[in-house]
């Protein structure tokens, strides 16, 4: 009933044709995209292969990759996509939720795992982890960005995001709510976009 | 919000003003990171172990108060609570299950490890009901106002 009405009024207002409104979505009736929970397990098991083999290689696959998606994404969801949502209108902002954000509540989480723990392995096999190595201190630093980024996205951003798509599958969702959220959302994304800029700059101090 | 939005959406209701669940639970969280950050700085060698107990003890007794606090709200949407508490959880401990594998892989050992386990314990608990609080919170239940 909910849909239709919103169809309804995004046709009415000029914004789609009709027949490209009866495709806006809802969040997903399970919030999280089932489909994507053996993808997430495949990448947890094999970073468990990959820490129990102690294979150089395999952990740097899956810190520097996992990184550099979970850095990109940071950046540019921050950056990028975080004030244009924020100028969007509530229905624009519905509309983009529904689809982005059931996602991104399974690919963070995975990339943030794959990434610190084969991260702290390689410290360890190449002994930044000694607090006598010369690098050390940016080791420390690293854990401290994540620390502060971890305090952010899990304790503002990710409890914003979920209650966003519950809101949003309510009959009669509040839309006042749902943009204030969303605000809450651009603010803080920006925040751990400027966080990353920080990592990149430890991350390649570590390397060279 | 465009004309007509408002045949779709629910006109908002004043917030309801609830215990500081979430401000508590993000302390509570932040004083585990520290506490995470402290001993992993000092690994693989001796930590000195007393600065993160103390903030691991903190942690843990904010996370209790903070429980205590919620089971006390009125009405409140304990279906909804239960269900976003419950997936959360299961993901939770799989990602604290996957940093204490590491740490053990890495050969943490004693009192160290015994911290880090308590530390991601109160971690996979206080996670998942600063989200389950979050989306409950704007669940309209029986005897709240504009329910």
């Amino acid at each position: 009933m909910a849909d239709a009405v919103l169809q309804g009024l995004a046709a009415g207002a000029g914004l789609m044709p009709p027949e490209a409104t009866r495709a806006m979505p809802r969040p997903p009736r399970t919030i999280v995209p089932l489909w994507g929970l053996p993808i997430v397990a495949a990448i947890l098991i094999g970073e468990v292969f990959a820490i129990a083999s102690n294979s150089f290689w395999a952990l740097d696959f899956y810190h520097v990759v996992g990184g550099g998606i979970w850095t990109a994404l940071d950046l540019f969801v921050g950056l990028v996509i975080g004030p244009i949502i924020g100028s969007m209108s509530v229905q624009a902002r519905a509309e983009f939720t529904a689809r982005f954000m059931p996602k991104m509540l399974l690919i963070m989480p995975t990339l943030v795992t794959m990434t610190l723990a084969s991260g702290f392995q390689l410290a360890r096999h190449v002994g930044f982890l000694e607090a006598s190595a010369p690098r050390h201190g940016w080791v420390v630093a690293s854990f401290i960005v994540v620390g502060v980024m971890s305090v952010i996205a899990l304790g503002i951003l990710e409890p914003a995001n979920l209650a966003v798509l519950f809101e949003m599958r309510k009959p009669k969702p509040n839309g006042e709510l749902i943009g204030r959220l969303m605000r809450r959302f651009a603010y803080t994304a920006g925040v751990t976009g400027v966080m990353q800029l920080a990592t990149l700059v430890i991350m390649t101090r570590l390397a060279t | 919000m465009i004309a007509g939005e408002q045949d779709v959406y629910e006109v908002a209701t004043p917030e309801r003003r609830l215990p500081p669940i979430t401000a508590i639970a993000v302390l509570a969280m932040a004083l585990v990171i520290v506490g995470g950050i402290d001993i992993a700085a000092q690994i693989p060698g001796q930590p000195a172990l007393a600065p993160p107990a103390v903030l691991t003890a903190l942690a843990a007794a904010l996370l209790v108060a903070d429980l205590v606090i919620l089971s006390r709200v009125r009405p409140f949407a304990w279906r909804r609570f239960r269900l976003v508490f419950g997936c959360t959880l299961a993901a939770y401990v799989v990602i604290a299950g996957m940093i204490g594998y590491v740490l053990v892989d890495d050969g943490t050992r004693g009192g160290s490890l015994a911290l880090l386990v308590i530390m991601l314990l109160v971690y996979a608990v206080d996670i998942p009901l600063l989200l389950a609080f979050t989306v409950a919170r704007y669940e309209q239940v029986e005897g709240e106002p504009g329910a």
